[in-house]
């Protein structure tokens, strides 16, 4: 092009003392931005066609290389910024629509941030849990609202189907197709590994991980990819995906490029073709239609596997839960406007949606004022970072969380959000073969059961310092919470007072 | 006895076993200035050809070649390593012939060279299989 509108955000900086040219950086590099000048013996990098997925950057032997911003600047404007600048500029040469990759990255409040954990001293002794039993296993699913007795006055077991979960953590719906099969097989490892749960995604199930079936989630959404009885049976729940939070009220968009061998058998769509997900499920247009899929799928799976309905926590979500907890639906799973995505329009994914921590509060107060709450549990994701989030997000009434970008990054992902390019170098949102082996499922899953292992025992170190020693007992126990920094509206929202009250 | 074993399916050819075999042979504590400016000649080698790459060391096979065809006694078996003795090695490349693997190679040093899975160098943990990055080089016990 004859004029370069966009100068690259970030370069490649390679130290030359410390480079010994082994070329590493030039055979993992997907983009072709690292070259070898053989004349010169030296290697180089075009800024240009680098994403900031630190690839090189983790493989250099001698860490001669590191990624920084370019520092090339306008003219100063805090309302033209740089960002807002470079997207126009884009826009202007391509005609189309912004994408992104991964969640929402703009400056709004993260609430989780602003709210702070009790500990006890003194009139309630902490528990200490490397000394005393603590209890991190949580069951999902409908609550009995009654005891039934049959006529001899025995109980009546009706309970309806719960899944049991070693720690109140799931992997979140990443389809095959948008994450690789190695990807995939980490993540069903490392789910029936820790006693937790993985979900497929809208791409069906691929049939080597049928045996993972036990510790599945397998979701319907609005394409319908991948679904047959079998697939409806193998798992030990099913998920309606109504939205997303990167991306509320759209559908997804599979290039047909993606389309290919394994995954085309998968999702039950001829090879090459685009998989369109339509924004709306054509057959939901009301609580009353929603029931009826619910219903269906249930009727479908004996009655035997929990449904969960997913949604995007948009303005009006506790009224939207309390619809879904009268569907017959034994789950909800609300998912913030931080969560993650391979590829959404930049305008959604940065300007529609709520927090997730607003989103969950409001939901847990709305079903507990109607009294309903017990009839669903409810499952956050979109954007829980920490075990410190996922404290806190069970504190304001959660009964466990969803993570996806948090179980990316323990896979490799340097959150450089160009998943939609489809080259990932770390092998996890590519298809390409030679991308897709440089995540060895054995050494994936390992990482995953390591960073689960590790929250469990943060969750149970914070618990104990709170003078708790189940996930039960600290359930929507917002007595635990203290916001800093919040305003009046904030904290009523969140049902917490501030510190020092 | 452990051996290396590589695994093509995750290889990935990014030669850093090459790269961390060499530096483990030069005893410098910075990889850096061991092999700034220096044409390596590591003891392990990546084979590749049309997008299947693995590695090529040593198998320190149970009958071998290069030690029976050694003209001097330079190549021994020593706790199932097969060792090569620089001092008395005079380079007369038998065993760089009779190796089916092509794992011997003549080394910078004058003698010739092979793996010894980093007895001498890093202490019997071999840097190849600490330093892939993948999973595809790994030291086990296999029957």
């Amino acid at each position: 092009m004859a004029v370069n509108f966009v100068y690259p955000e970030y370069e490649a900086v390679r130290n030359p003392d410390r480079c010994i040219a082994c070329r590493a950086c030039e055979r993992q590099c997907a983009n072709g931005a690292h070259e070898y000048l053989a004349d010169a013996d030296k290697m180089v990098c075009d800024d240009a066609k680098c994403v900031n997925c630190h690839r090189c950057v983790a493989l250099c032997p001698t860490r001669a290389l590191k990624i920084v911003r370019s520092g090339n600047t306008y003219k100063e404007n805090f309302n033209w910024n740089a960002k807002t600048v470079d997207e126009l500029y884009k826009q202007a040469g391509s005609g189309g629509v912004l994408l992104s990759g991964m969640g929402n990255p703009c400056d709004y409040p993260v609430y989780f941030d602003k709210i702070l954990l009790n500990a006890s001293q003194v009139t309630n002794p902490s528990i200490d849990p490397l000394r005393e039993p603590m209890e991190t296993r949580v069951f999902l699913g409908a609550k009995p609202q009654t005891v039934e007795r049959d006529e001899n006055g025995r109980l009546k077991n009706n309970l309806p189907p719960q899944l049991s979960l070693s720690m109140p953590v799931m992997f979140s719906a990443m389809s095959y197709g948008s994450l690789s099969y190695n990807a995939h097989e980490s993540l069903a490892r490392a789910a029936e590994e820790m006693g937790v749960l993985y979900n497929t995604g809208e791409g069906g199930l691929h049939e080597n991980f049928y045996r993972y079936g036990a510790n599945t989630i397998v979701q319907v959404a609005s394409g319908r990819f991948g679904v047959h009885p079998h697939y409806l049976n193998s798992g030990a729940a099913i998920e309606i995906k109504m939205g997303q939070g990167a991306k509320p009220g759209i559908g997804g968009h599979l290039p047909g490029t993606k389309i290919v061998g394994d995954i085309s058998r998968t999702r039950m769509i001829p090879e090459g073709s685009d998989a369109i997900s339509p924004a709306p499920h054509h057959d939901i247009y009301s609580i009353e239609d929603l029931r009826q899929l619910v219903y269906s799928l249930k009727e479908a799976s004996g009655f035997k596997k929990p449904v969960i309905v997913k949604i995007a926590a948009v303005h009006n979500v506790a009224a939207i839960a309390s619809g879904i907890a009268r569907s017959g639906a034994d789950i909800i799973a609300i998912d913030g406007f931080r969560g993650g995505t391979g590829a959404a329009p930049t305008r959604m994914r940065d300007h529609v949606g709520i927090p997730i921590e607003l989103a969950l509060a409001g939901v847990d107060k709305r079903l507990r004022d109607e009294g309903i709450r017990d009839s669903v549990s409810i499952v956050v994701g979109g954007s829980i970072r920490s075990s410190a989030d996922i404290v806190k997000a069970i504190a304001l009434g959660a009964d466990c969380a969803y993570i996806g970008t948090g179980a990316l990054l323990a896979l490799g992902c340097h959150l450089c959000r160009t998943c939609y390019a489809g080259k990932c170098n770390w092998g996890i949102a590519t298809q390409i073969p030679e991308l897709v082996k440089r995540l060895n499922p054995d050494l994936g899953h390992k990482r995953l059961v390591n960073l689960l292992t590790a929250w469990r025992h943060e969750i149970k170190e914070m618990m104990g310092g709170m003078g708790i020693n189940s996930i039960e007992s600290l359930k929507g126990n917002r007595l635990m919470l203290r916001g800093v920094g919040l305003n009046e509206k904030e904290l009523g929202i969140l049902g917490i007072k501030h510190a020092g009250e | 006895m452990k051996r290396v074993y590589v695994n093509e399916k995750w290889c990935l050819g990014c030669r850093l076993c090459e790269y961390y075999c060499a530096f483990a042979g030069t005893n410098e504590t910075d990889m850096a200035r061991a092999l700034k400016g220096c044409k390596i000649n590591p003891k392990i080698n990546i084979e590749e050809k049309d997008g299947v790459s693995f590695a090529v060391s040593c198998r320190h096979c149970l009958e071998p070649l290069c030690v029976k065809g050694c003209i001097t006694g330079a190549m021994t078996v020593d706790g199932g390593v097969i060792t090569i003795n620089g001092e008395r090695c005079v380079s007369c490349y038998t065993c760089i012939l009779s190796c089916p693997y092509g794992a011997v190679s003549p080394s910078d040093g004058g003698a010739v060279q092979k793996c010894e899975l980093c007895v001498k160098t890093a202490g019997g943990v071999p840097v190849c299989v600490k330093g892939c990055p993948n999973g595809a080089i790994v030291f086990e016990e296999r029957g």
